[in-house]
C-alpha cells in the first residue's frame, strides 16, 4: 500500500486529540466508567494503563520481525499480560489502599482493548521509535479522557477535585454522579461534546477552503 | 451549524416504510382538528386541578413555590435545549409545563429549591431533549429527574418531612405513610385519612379523592386510557394481597397499599404518558400490570419506602418489547407473526 510512513511526531499527536482512545475510537471505556468517581483513582489507573502500554508497544516492537501472523495476537497478549502483572504487583505492595479501591480494575487493563489495538495497529509494523511516540501519544489521549471524565464527577458528585474539597461540606452535591449512573451520564455528555465541537470545528475549517483535512 | 440528525424521523415507526400510514382499529375513524399535543397537555393540566387544590390545602404556599420552582426550571431548560439544537422552542404545545408540574407534585414541600431545579434539568435534558424531544424519549422525563434527585439528594427527600396542615403554627410532625410502614413504627394513618390525603408525602400523592377526580376526568376525556391505570392498581392490589397471604404480619393492608403512596397519582398521570406508554390496549394492560406489581414488590422488598419511580423507568425501558408482541392483527388478515 502506498501509505507514507507515519512519523513518531504525527503518530504522538494522532493519540491526543484526532484518535483519542476513548472520545474517538470509544476503546477502554470499561476504566473510564469504572474508577472515574474520583480524581486520584482515575490517574492510577492512567499510570498503570500508560505503563503496560508503553512497554508493551516497545516490546512488540522490538519482536515485529520475529512475529507469527497466527501467534501474534497470543504474544500480544503474554506481553501485555507480563506487564499488567508488574503494575499490579508494585501497586499492592506500595499502594497498598490504591490497590485495593481499584480492585479488580487493575488486573482488568490486560483485556483493555486500547492497549492491544495498539500492538496489532501500530507497534508490531513500526519501529520502536515510532512505537514508543504512538503509545505516549496513546497514553496522553487517555490521560485526557478519564481527568476531564473523573473531574466532572468529583467536581459535581463529592464537590472535591484531587481529595481538595472545593466546595463548603454544606454544599448540596449530586451524589449520583459519584455513583455508577452518574459514569454514563458524565461519559455521555462529554462524548456528545467531544462530537459536537469537532463537528463544529471541521465545519468551520471546510467553510472558506475545502479539502485541508 | 449542525444538523440535528435526530429531526428527521418525527413520524410513527414502524407502520411507516410498509403502508401509507395504516392504521387497524375499531371503527368510527375520525379525525378531529381539535386533536393536538396541546389538548392533550391542557387536559392533563385541567385534570391536576383537583390534585394541586388538594396539596394547596395541606401544604399551603410551600406547594406553590415546588411546582413554580419547577414549572419555570423546566421551561427555562426547555428552551435552551430548543435553542441548542436548533429547533423552535416548542414551548407553546406546554408539555414542560407538564413535566415540571407532575415533577413539582412529586416532590415532598420540604425539599429545597436547588432539588427541583436539578431534578427540572435532569427531566428535560437527560429525559427528553438527549433523545431528541417531545415523542422521542424512552422514560418519562418527570420520573427522570425524580430518580435523580432521589438518589442524589436522598436526606432531602427523605422521609422526615413534617405536615402542615394549617397555618406556620400548626405544624405537624409526622412520617410518611409507607416510611411508617418501612420501619414497623406502626403510625400508618387510617384509611379515610389516607384516602381523603390528610397524611404526609409528596405534594401531589396524598389525597387517593383528588387523584381518582382528575384521573376520570382525563380518561373521560379519552386524552388518557383507561387501561393502564386500572390495570395498574389491579395489579398493585393482587401482589399485594398475595404479600399480605404470604406474610400476614406485614404492616400494610390490601387497601393501605392502594392508598398510601403515590400509587394512585402515577397510575393516572404517569402511567398514562402517550409517549413512554405501549401502542397497543393489550400492551397498556401489561405495562399496567408490570408497574403495579413492581410498585408494591419494591415497597416491601426494597430499602425504599415507596417504588413508584424505579418502577415507571423499568417498565419503560420494556415498552418497545411489549410493542412487538402485542402488534395486532391485521383486519381479515393473518396473524402478524405465526
Amino acid at each position: 500500500m502506498p501509505v507514507p510512513e507515519p512519523t513518531p511526531l504525527e503518530r504522538f499527536l494522532n493519540g491526543i486529540l484526532p484518535e483519542n482512545p476513548v472520545y474517538r475510537q470509544l476503546l477502554g471505556l470499561c476504566p473510564t466508567l469504572a474508577v472515574t468517581a474520583a480524581m486520584k483513582p482515575a490517574m492510577t489507573m492512567v499510570g498503570a494503563t500508560a505503563f503496560v502500554l508503553i512497554c508493551a508497544n516497545l516490546i512488540t516492537s522490538l519482536i515485529r520481525h520475529l512475529l507469527k501472523p497466527h501467534l501474534r495476537i497470543l504474544v500480544f497478549t503474554l506481553t501485555i499480560a507480563t506487564f499488567v502483572t508488574i503494575a499490579d504487583r508494585t501497586l499492592a505492595a506500595f499502594a497498598y489502599p490504591m490497590s485495593k479501591l481499584l480492585g479488580p480494575y487493575v488486573p482488568l487493563i490486560i483485556v483493555n482493548c486500547m492497549i492491544i489495538s495498539r500492538c496489532e495497529v501500530c507497534s508490531s509494523k513500526q519501529s520502536p521509535k515510532t512505537a514508543l511516540a504512538d503509545a505516549v501519544g496513546v497514553s496522553l489521549g487517555f490521560l485526557l479522557a478519564l481527568a476531564s471524565v473523573a473531574t466532572v464527577r468529583e467536581i459535581l458528585g463529592n464537590g472535591s477535585w484531587f481529595g481538595i474539597q472545593l466546595v463548603p461540606e454544606s454544599f448540596p452535591t449530586l451524589i449520583l454522579m459519584i455513583l455508577p449512573p452518574g459514569a454514563f451520564l458524565a461519559l455521555g455528555s462529554l462524548l456528545g461534546l467531544a462530537t459536537w465541537l469537532g463537528h463544529r470545528r471541521k465545519a468551520r475549517a471546510s467553510e472558506p477552503h475545502a479539502g485541508s483535512a | 451549524m449542525v444538523e440535528a440528525p435526530n429531526k428527521a424521523p418525527a413520524t410513527p415507526k414502524k407502520e411507516a416504510p410498509i403502508e401509507p400510514g395504516l392504521q387497524v382499529a375499531p371503527g368510527p375513524h375520525l379525525s378531529s382538528a381539535g386533536l393536538t399535543t396541546q389538548r392533550l397537555m391542557v387536559d392533563v393540566l385541567i385534570a391536576l386541578v383537583p390534585v394541586m387544590s388538594m396539596a394547596l390545602f395541606l401544604f399551603r404556599w410551600f406547594a406553590v413555590l415546588q411546582v413554580g420552582i419547577c414549572v419555570v426550571s423546566c421551561l427555562t431548560v426547555e428552551a435552551i435545549t430548543s435553542l441548542w439544537r436548533g429547533t423552535r422552542p416548542s414551548l407553546q404545545d406546554t408539555s414542560a409545563i407538564v413535566t415540571g408540574v407532575i415533577l413539582g407534585l412529586s416532590l415532598p414541600w420540604s425539599a429545597p429549591w436547588h432539588v427541583g431545579v436539578v431534578a427540572s434539568a435532569v427531566a428535560i435534558g437527560f429525559g427528553k431533549a438527549v433523545f431528541g424531544g417531545l415523542g422521542q424519549n424512552i422514560f418519562n422525563p418527570a420520573m427522570v429527574g425524580r430518580g435523580f434527585v432521589m438518589i442524589s439528594f436522598a436526606s432531602s427527600l427523605g422521609a422526615t418531612a413534617y405536615v402542615r396542615s394549617g397555618a406556620t403554627l400548626e405544624i405537624l410532625t409526622q412520617a410518611t405513610p409507607l416510611t411508617a410502614a418501612k420501619e414497623l413504627s406502626g403510625n400508618v394513618p387510617g384509611l379515610w385519612a389516607l384516602f381523603v390525603g390528610n397524611a404526609n408525602g409528596s405534594l401531589g400523592e396524598t389525597s387517593v379523592l383528588a387523584c381518582l377526580v382528575g384521573g376520570l376526568y382525563l380518561c373521560l376525556r379519552r386524552s388518557a386510557v383507561w387501561q393502564t391505570p386500572v390495570s395498574m392498581i389491579t395489579s398493585a392490589a393482587v401482589v399485594a394481597g398475595i404479600a399480605n397471604l404470604l406474610m400476614p404480619e406485614s404492616p400494610l393492608t390490601v387497601l393501605q397499599h392502594l392508598t398510601s403512596g403515590a400509587l394512585v397519582f402515577s397510575a393516572f398521570f404517569i402511567a398514562t404518558d402517550p409517549v413512554t406508554s405501549p401502542l397497543t390496549e393489550r400492551g397498556q394492560v401489561i405495562f399496567g400490570a408490570g408497574l403495579g406489581a413492581l410498585v408494591v414488590i419494591i415497597r416491601l422488598f426494597s430499602n425504599y419506602p415507596e417504588g413508584v419511580v424505579f418502577a415507571v423507568l423499568l417498565m419503560n425501558a420494556v415498552v418497545p418489547m411489549i410493542n412487538r408482541v402485542t402488534i395486532p392483527k391485521p383486519l381479515g388478515g393473518l396473524p402478524a407473526r405465526a
